[in-house]
């Protein structure tokens, strides 16, 4: 899901890092020092569950879940997933250093999305609705990042639309395991700590 | 704070820091993060294959500078191929050109060829250039330099706490983990190893928020006011002047290479 440097019309890249600017600074502007250590914190659990891998067939994915990013974190998912993209480029080698932003963009959007779709199902509900309807934002989150990142590839050429069809396809059972862990993680998020996702609620100015 | 940041520094040795020594070692970190961001930036802009393989001689010159270990350096390198080796794979049979040789019913092209060769090539150099000027950092140092660089303050403050925290995660996954095993769980494709892997994610993620709680009561049981010093003071030095003027002096011959092949 990575995208590299040098792959991406210099359009795209610039696009990609003005829109995640701005999503970096909306989610920052939500986040008080309060609430700091709780962002923190919170992202990094989400790269320490990036660094998990879940078998899949005969080979194994590692989970991006940015589904269940944005309900936990809502627009802060923007600032927390650049924070993760940043130290795994930095340390790691995944991704790069330009396409930083286009690669925000492309997984913390979706997050955002599901956030405004699923968070009031995942609130209000008893458990197993609850679970439900994370299951539908964890996979629907990996959907879109997909086709965001099959756009930022068409975007720059056509020669790419191949390739944005094959991740598209190549995602679907990734999709489905991810929907399967959200629903679970918050099926006992809900049951054991359901103000989990208030966390960072009521910090909004 | 300056405690806290200690122990982050010692925390996130695993994901890559403490190790700058060579010649690279004692450069600013700023002037290291300014010119990874030059180098990316010059390089992306080129597209001309001598230029690009320049680029990346010019990274690996970097990489021997900063006598980083090689084998693990470079595997880490190639990590990020395994990602994009569909798209280079595709690349010659997708895009139009000249044939130059057909598998089958697909055939690939000259400028195909040209495009996922240029892809690779600039991919790895920037991120070579990447992990040898800045991953080479300690995370803590980064946070500094890049406070010194005028990013938000929040968004610094966000990046040291989840790399201080990063640590303290893993090792409580890894814990997690330990118990799941002692219990017989072996991962499959079942709905049984998806269920339980997602419970311990929930569970990761209800203990990361109480953690974070106990941690903003400590904080203010010490007086958190709202910010947190950084006890690092940067200053540039004759050794930072002469690495940004080597590294400049490099990445205009490579521009202006590129600009005479594009005007001729």
């Amino acid at each position: 899901m990575h995208i590299v440097d040098g792959a991406l019309a210099g359009e795209v890249v610039l696009g990609g890092a003005a829109l995640a600017a701005g999503g970096i600074a909306l989610g920052l502007r939500q986040l008080p020092l309060e609430k700091i250590p709780a962002a923190g914190v919170l992202a990094a659990s989400f790269f320490v569950a990036s660094l998990i891998h879940v078998p899949i067939g005969p080979s194994s994915v590692h989970l991006i879940l940015n589904g269940l990013a944005g309900l936990v974190l809502g627009w802060a998912a923007f600032p927390a997933l650049f924070v993760g993209l940043l130290l795994q480029a930095v340390f790691f080698g995944f991704g790069g250093l330009t396409v930083l932003g286009v690669n925000t963009l492309n997984i913390a959007l979706p997050a955002v999305i599901v956030h405004y779709l699923c968070w009031r199902g995942v609130t209000r509900s008893a458990p197993p609705l609850a679970a439900l309807w994370a299951g539908f934002g964890g996979a629907l989150a990996i959907a879109l990042t997909t086709v965001l990142v099959g756009l930022s590839l068409m975007l720059s050429g056509d020669e790419f639309i191949p390739a944005a069809k094959l991740v598209f396809f190549a995602h679907i059972p990734v999709m489905a395991v991810e929907g399967l862990l959200s629903a679970a993680a918050v099926y006992l998020a809900v049951e054991v700590k359901p103000d989990l996702f208030d966390t960072l609620k009521g910090a909004a100015t | 704070m300056g405690h806290v940041l200690t122990q982050a520094q010692k925390a996130l040795r695993e994901t890559g820091g403490d190790r700058a020594g060579g010649v690279l070692g004692g450069v600013d970190p700023r002037a290291r993060i300014l010119g990874a961001c030059a180098f990316a930036l010059v390089t992306v802009l080129c597209d001309w294959l001598p230029v690009l393989l320049a680029a990346l001689a010019l990274a690996s010159m970097l990489l021997i500078l900063s006598r980083l270990p090689l084998r693990p350096t470079l595997r880490r390198m190639a990590a990020m191929d395994g990602f994009i080796l569909f798209l280079l794979v595709l690349l010659p049979f997708t895009a139009p050109g000249d044939p130059a040789f057909a598998i089958w019913a697909l055939t690939a092209t000259w400028q195909g060829l040209e495009q996922a060769a240029q892809i690779a090539v600039t991919a790895n150099a920037v991120v070579l250039a990447l992990l040898v000027l800045v991953g080479t950092m300690e995370p803590v140092t980064l946070g500094h330099a890049l406070s010194r660089l005028r990013t938000p303050e929040r968004l610094v403050h966000l990046l040291m706490f989840t790399i201080r925290y990063i640590e303290v995660l893993r090792a409580e996954y890894l814990r997690l983990r330990q118990a799941m095993r002692a219990r017989g769980f072996r991962p499959a494709n079942s709905l049984h190893s998806y269920r339980s892997l997602g419970y311990l994610v929930g569970m990761m993620l209800v203990r990361a928020v109480e953690r974070s709680e106990r941690v903003l009561g400590a904080m203010k049981c010490r007086g958190f006011s709202g910010r947190i010093p950084l006890l690092e003071t940067l200053r540039y030095g004759p050794r930072d002047a002469a690495f940004a003027g080597g590294l400049a002096l490099m990445l205009a011959g490579l521009s202006a290479t590129e600009i005479a092949h594009a005007a001729f």
